[in-house]
């Protein structure tokens, strides 16, 4: 089948009839002329940026003047990482003397304080697990605080599965991110 | 099932504000669609300096990935002709198409005079013919519009091409990783970054009007809101509370954010009025409640919600009152997001330990589970409600995906470096 000319001449005109008459032509120009903020924003290159900068947190501790005792293998204190199970926040029965012994030591030195830091593995949804990972920090603070730590040492923050100890799939990186990390400052 | 194994790989341009990362990227359709409609996308002709982006792949593209069409690969075509009068629509019609476009692009100074024209193929009707003018730096753009005209025709429905999307790369550095906040084009392409901080970005939300994005930094090492116009970069904290300041969702009007606070003990959602500050609190109680989205006609709150025992989804009045539960379904169904008319609403749901998006149908509440990955989060409905993004974590890396809502077509936008999550698809 060849182009018919009959139909050629109707389509050329529905071409300039449509083209010309339409609001397309405008919309597209328009956009290069920056009348539309969102358009504006891409085309003059306008969209700005920012810059965060790092450490002017309270988080900038880093536990260096620490006693011997917190790198003994053989002492409690030297676990600084509490694990927990698959969508549960209650502290797992061979942490529980590791959280004990941490409580005994802030309860005697009233003056250091600590950022109790909730983390959650990767699965499910990255804010349910902010949450979760709340509630892990919030289940050692408890048990700490039962144990006569004061409230103004003890700082919670839920990193979610924002931050995993160790990277990857799998159960073994799982239950490696699961966890509170206890930070001295 | 079929497999097409169509890859396109492009250098996205780097502007002076999109940082380092000229990120190249690969859309990857994973999951092609058996009733999809035929349709030839030839390329166009080109004339005078037109750089390096081909129109025509651009709209082979689009289509192609929106689950409605199956595009013909280029090989396969017998003649590629530009214009009307050098159309055989017996090559066309061999080769089982139902519809051809076809076009051509000449530089003109600095712009571009773009002409195309959509035909059915078994009786050779012009449907649709278009001539129109494109500046610099925005042939892209021309394309998904292109797409947009061509999909409207075709299917009814708007299309969702010229639309962009928001989402958080992570990438390693010496001392942990950087983390940056990005917006690019529906495709994933002219990626801008709008933040980055070396501490966790989460949760982008838009404003109505796309004007603005709300999301969490924990750049203090604390969780903070900030509300941030994207013309200017100018940004503000909109809540820094002690404890949780999370998942933050504009009302429809704007004036309001839905956010996630735990500073009265557990986290509970709260409404936070813009104008004023004021909060006011939806949820109580010793459960994680979280992820609020609101309906699109403001008048409700769909949250996730642990007080029956396992993250549950639940619907609020935003204005307060009782929680009633709306997915029964499975162990696990978080993160609800309604599409623009309300009438579906996109979720993770947990099964046997695998995470996937599914639509649950508000009306019949039949859920429908679209993706087959074991650890999918975060989705997010295009305007139109025809696909939705979310992030999908393959062999240990994060990378955004988009499947159609009937489930029929899946493809994978692939970043070349560092992972990508948490994407959000702008009104």
């Amino acid at each position: 089948m060849t182009f018919n000319k009959k139909y050629l001449a109707l389509a050329m005109a529905a071409i300039l009839t449509v083209g010309c008459s339409s609001d397309e032509k405008e919309g597209l120009e328009d956009g290069t002329q920056g009348t539309d903020a969102s358009t504006s924003g891409y085309s003059d290159g306008s969209m700005s940026g920012s810059q965060f900068g790092s450490g002017n947190g309270f988080g900038s501790g880093s536990g260096s003047h620490l006693g011997p005792e917190f790198s003994d293998p053989k002492n409690p204190l030297s676990k600084q990482v509490i694990y927990f199970e698959l969508d549960s926040s209650q502290v797992k029965q061979d942490y529980v003397p590791v959280v004990a012994a941490h409580a005994r030591y802030l309860a005697s030195h009233p003056n250091q304080r600590v950022i109790l830091a909730g983390n959650a593995d990767e699965r499910g949804s990255s804010e349910y697990n902010i949450a979760l990972g709340e509630q892990r920090a919030k289940s050692v603070e408890r048990m700490m605080r039962s144990q006569g730590v004061g409230a103004n040492q003890l700082e919670i923050v839920s990193y979610g599965e924002e931050k995993p100890a160790v990277s990857g799939s799998g159960e073994s990186a799982w239950q490696q991110n699961r966890r509170v990390e206890v930070g001295y400052q | 099932m079929m497999l097409l194994a169509r890859i396109l790989i492009v250098s996205a341009l780097a502007s002076a504000l999109s940082v380092a990362q000229a990120a190249g990227l690969t859309i990857e359709i994973t999951k092609g669609s058996q009733t999809a409609v035929p349709i030839a996308v030839v390329p166009f002709g080109q004339q005078g300096s037109i750089g390096n982006v081909k129109l025509s792949d651009v709209v082979d593209s689009d289509l192609g990935g929106s689950g409605f069409f199956k595009t013909l690969p280029e090989e396969d075509m017998l003649t590629k002709p530009n214009a009307p009068d050098k159309v055989n629509f017996k090559d066309w019609q061999v080769l089982g198409q139902d519809y051809m476009v076809i076009g051509q692009v000449v530089g003109n100074g600095g712009n571009y005079n773009i002409e195309f024209h959509l035909f059915n193929v078994h009786n050779g009707q012009l449907l649709m013919g278009y001539r129109f003018t494109a500046g610099a730096n925005e042939l892209r753009r021309a394309g998904h519009h292109i797409s947009d005209l061509i999909y409207e025709k075709l299917t009814g429905r708007k299309g969702s091409f010229n639309t962009r999307i928001a989402y958080v790369t992570s990438t390693p550095r010496a001392n942990g990783k950087q983390y940056m906040l990005q917006v690019a084009d529906a495709d994933g392409f002219n990626p801008r970054t709008i933040a980055e901080s070396p501490e966790p970005i989460m949760a982008p939300a838009w404003s109505p009007d796309g004007s603005k994005i709300a999301y969490v930094s924990f750049h203090t090492k604390r969780s903070e809101i900030f509300i941030q116009t994207l013309a200017t970069g100018q940004r503000e904290s909109v809540s820094s509370y002690h404890g949780i300041n999370g998942a933050p969702a504009f009302s429809p009007d704007g004036g309001r954010l839905a956010i996630t606070l735990s500073k009265d003990g557990s986290p509970d959602v709260y409404v936070l009025n813009l104008a004023n500050r004021g909060l006011t609190r939806l949820t109580n109680g010793m459960s994680i409640d979280t992820e609020p989205s609101w309906s699109p006609d403001g008048n409700n709150i769909v949250f996730t919600s642990d007080q029956g025992g396992k993250p549950q989804l639940y619907v609020v009045p935003s204005s307060g009152g009782k929680a009633n539960r709306i997915t029964f379904q499975g162990d696990y169904n978080a993160r609800g997001r309604f599409s623009a008319d309300g009438r579906s609403l996109a979720m993770v749901t947990g099964n046997g330990g695998d995470y996937r998006i599914a639509v649950m149908d508000m009306a019949s509440k039949t859920v429908n589970v679209l993706t087959g990955g074991r650890l999918d989060e975060s989705p997010s409905f295009s305007p139109n409600g025809s696909m939705v993004l979310y992030a999908a974590n393959r062999g240990g890396k994060s990378t955004l995906s988009m499947a159609s809502t009937d489930g029929a077509m899946q493809q994978k936008l692939a970043f070349e470096s560092g992972e990508v999550r948490e994407p959000a698809w702008a009104p």
